[in-house]
């Protein structure tokens, strides 16, 4: 098979947020930069996000960075690292007033300024009371932000491959990052992206569950990439659950419903969050309103023929209020649930939403990987930015529009350091290894000439059936291992993959066989952590770690206060311990969490 | 409302792989659905895995990210927004590419043109003060003018329901463009309204717009560009008196 080499200083791999405020970043500094994506920009998955992004502007009501911080660290149940953290929440400000710069049509307040609501996990003084903190534009913030950060891509001249799916990471003998291997859809042909920076900004990869508010997109490209090549995968049995999927269908109802007053009713019509979070009642952190909806379920007290699912309602509310502040949930109501909220709640369930984990950077988006005795060592060229990256700010539960804020400001960082690296640091085109592009062609070879193999459609199937079983919003220690031995399974099958379709011209056949050699691994690396961790922290919650004095909520801070490493070669397991020491504040001390 | 058991629903759907076919064809193809699949994109996912070689394009499934607009039985629309119970029973649905784009493959349209239109009305905020130190301001009822214009998900729907712009599409912005220009020139921020205007002021650009209301007809997310271009060409006619 032919393929050629094209050189740039920067590629950069995904145009969802992330890489388009790193693409910004590099554009305005002059750097030749090849960003590569899947789909179309604006079609990237930043484009559904609802509810807001966190900024203590303090527009309504006084907010301080430091209350941010406590929360982020608190919601991430300590697993966040404390200076990534601060760092996040200190640049949040001047990332938000950025975005209004490059004209996002934020909603406002009276006086002019970003309208900001409450919303769940985010609390004033430390943990006191809910804070309005999401800067919000109606329910479309994702929306109105990725189409604002594409708008300002094109006023910087920034060069897009659209439609190009990226295929593996190029390194050298040295471990150095020189590029990665891509296809154009359009025609099938096959070239090296030769860089001097690469920056991955590939996303999520929901698409591992079978009930996902996740994108058909979300297959964790990035991710795949990152650890065929060797790169550890960070805290990968940490998924959020999130609260609101509409029942059946998995699309998104933003916490944002329950920012502006939106309730959660059990088939008796009670406020049971009352009873699960006396304080911060509906606007608890995800995790917690997640495990709350469930054992309401699982205790025969869920709504409709078969109990499993409770109701949103926000029959309440102005009706004014709904369709100004939420009305594309309006919209969605009707179109997948059913129902106009205006007039009947909506019916919801835990539905898997966002990958905590990933690849792991510093607050710098520089790639950190052990090496010797050293755990967090940079790798030469590599970066990543956005949730196919672990900073790591989530830890083991992330706040509502903390999502938004780590893409704007990782994004831009990555972005930064690249630019500074680039300008002083000397990179240059290093020469590419003969066999640069081998694994790229053997991968594509496989499909193309694979017989009796396995379909692609039914072992994703199996996959997302064997996780949404064995690692969902409540797990068991047997499920657990169980679950290893069938994913091991799966994983033999997705190695022998077969599609009929043999096209060099948009074959979406290949692409779907493609992305499920990077949604295995993330299933893969997902399982294995998880199965590991005989604890329970944030949304990982499992039936043998007990809430007792010594193991607060089954959380076992004197063994499991460190971060899962997975590595994809002999699918083996390292940790390496949280940063609990801020960049200038004191550490958040270890407590008992609560909402 | 929701049917209550699996059914099988006829598909006529327009086929052309260039690397394979001499010229398109319509594929006759059937496939039975469970209760579950509510939407046309649900369907057509159950379709691909009958026949893999079956192309389109699809991501959000749920009406924001633009992907899967084609044109169904004549209308365009998103398959992902499109409810099975609107469509009539006992006949096959019949899907095309997006009319007046270059098809690629199958219900894959070469969206070049359209994209070149957008980028032609530059769609960015102008604005050459001095960044402030904080936000912008922005009155609530000014931020309002906004709404029913920055919600466009660019899905080509409205522009490829165009004659004119089937006719000139080279010279025509077409109404997602349009729609575009008005989202900024209608925005307090920006201040190149004079060059917006007459980036347009030509026979073609916004004047090939002729008001058949189309593109109102078949926007999956309820814009009216006709309605913005009418604001548009009032401002072109205020400014020539």
């Amino acid at each position: 098979m032919n393929y050629s080499v094209r050189k740039f200083d920067a590629v950069i791999v995904g145009a969802g947020g992330a890489g388009l405020r790193a693409a910004i970043q590099l554009s305005e500094a002059g750097m030749k930069t090849a960003v590569l994506t899947k789909v179309f920009p604006t079609r990237s998955h930043t484009v559904a996000a609802q509810g807001g992004v966190a900024a203590s502007l303090g527009n309504s009501e006084e907010d301080h960075w430091h209350w941010h911080m406590y929360d982020t660290v608190k919601g991430s149940d300590w697993l966040g690292d404390q200076d990534a953290i601060e760092f996040m929440v200190r640049n949040a400000n001047e990332c938000v007033i950025e975005l209004e710069h490059y004209g996002m049509p934020f909603d406002r307040l009276d006086n002019g300024r970003i309208y900001q609501r409450p919303f769940g996990g985010h609390m004033s003084n430390f943990g006191e009371k809910p804070v309005r903190r999401s800067c919000a534009a109606a329910d479309r913030t994702g929306h109105a932000m990725l189409h604002a950060m594409y708008q300002r891509n094109v006023k910087v001249n920034t060069q897009f491959f659209v439609e190009w799916q990226a295929l593996d990471l190029v390194r050298d003998e040295a471990g150095e990052v020189l590029g990665v291997t891509a296809m154009d859809m359009e025609t099938g042909e096959i070239v090296v992206f030769h860089a001097k920076a690469t920056i991955f900004a590939t996303g999520g990869a929901g698409r591992i569950y079978y009930s996902s508010t996740n994108a058909f997109i979300n297959t964790g490209d990035g991710v795949g990439m990152a650890a065929r090549a060797g790169i550890p995968l960070e805290d990968m049995e940490f998924w959020q659950f999130h609260p609101t999927g509409v029942a059946g269908a998995g699309v998104l109802i933003t916490e944002g419903v329950r920012g502006e007053g939106g309730i959660l009713r059990n088939a008796q019509g009670e406020r049971f969050m009352e009873r699960y979070a006396p304080n911060a009642k509906d606007l608890a952190s995800r995790d917690v309103v997640s495990r709350a909806m469930v054992t309401e379920i699982n205790e025969g007290r869920g709504c409709g023929p078969n109990k499993d699912f409770v109701l949103l309602d926000v029959t309440h509310l102005a009706p004014e209020t709904i369709l100004k502040r939420l009305p594309g949930i309006h919209e969605i109501a009707i179109q997948f649930a059913g129902v106009d909220c205006l007039k009947e709640p909506i019916p919801v369930v835990p539905t898997c939403h966002y990958q905590m984990g990933g690849i792991p950077t510093n607050y710098l988006g520089q790639v950190v990987v052990p090496q010797g005795d050293q755990k967090s060592v940079p790798v030469p060229g590599f970066y990543a930015a956005g949730e196919c990256a672990c900073a790591s700010v989530h830890g083991a539960n992330r706040l509502g529009t903390n999502s938004l804020l780590d893409l704007l400001v990782f994004g831009k960082s990555a972005g930064e350091t690249a630019v500074k690296e680039l300008k002083t640091g000397g990179r240059s085109h290093k020469p590419l290894p003969a066999a640069a592009i081998d694994k790229t062609l053997a991968r594509v070879d496989r499909l193309n000439n694979q017989k009796d193999g396995a379909d692609v459609h039914e072992t994703r199937l199996a996959m997302q059936r064997t996780m949404q079983k064995h690692a969902g919003v409540f797990r068991f220690k047997d499920m657990l291992a169980e679950g290893v031995e069938k994913i091991l399974a799966i994983d033999a099958q997705v190695a022998q993959t077969q599609i009929k379709d043999k096209s060099k011209v948009f074959n979406t056949a290949r692409i779907e066989a493609l992305e499920l050699d990077n949604l295995i691994e993330v299933a893969k690396a997902t399982i294995v952590s998880a199965n590991a961790r005989t604890e329970s922290r944030g949304a990982h919650v499992r039936d043998d770690a007990l809430d007792v004095p010594e193991t607060p909520n089954g959380r076992d801070d004197k063994n499991w206060l460190k971060h899962s490493l997975w590595y994809r070669e002999g699918n083996r397991l390292d940790y390496k311990s949280v940063q609990l020491k801020p960049m200038t504040v004191d550490t958040i001390e270890l407590k008992k969490r609560a909402y | 409302m929701m049917p209550t058991e699996n059914r099988t629903v006829q598909f006529k759907i327009y086929r052309y792989d260039p690397d394979r076919d001499a010229k398109p064809y319509m594929q006759d193809i059937s496939v039975e659905l469970d209760v579950t699949d509510r939407k046309l994109l649900d369907a057509m996912v159950r379709l691909k895995v009958k026949d893999d070689s079956l192309s389109f394009r699809r991501s959000c499934r749920e009406g924001v990210c633009g992907s899967d607009a084609m044109n169904i039985n004549g209308k365009n629309g998103l398959a992902c927004l499109t409810d099975m119970s609107t469509f009539p029973v006992g006949k096959p649905i019949v899907l095309r590419p997006l009319p007046g784009l270059p098809v690629i493959r199958d219900l894959v349209v070469d969206m070049t043109q359209f994209f070149k239109q957008y980028h032609s009305i530059k769609p960015y905020l102008v604005n050459n003060d001095p960044l402030p130190e904080k936000e912008r301001l922005q009155s609530p009822e000014d931020r309002e003018e906004l709404n029913g214009l920055y919600e466009c998900i660019l899905c080509a729907c409205c522009t490829t329901a165009c004659p004119s712009f089937w006719w000139n599409p080279d010279k025509f912005v077409g109404p997602a463009g349009l729609l575009a220009a008005y989202r900024f020139i209608a925005d307090t921020r920006d201040q190149a309204t004079t060059e917006r205007l007459d980036n347009l002021e030509d026979p073609y650009r916004l004047f090939r717009c002729h008001s058949i209301m189309n593109c109102v007809d078949v926007c999956p997310k309820n814009l009216n560009p006709t309605k913005a271009i009418g604001k548009i060409k009032e401002m072109m006619l205020q400014r020539a008196i």
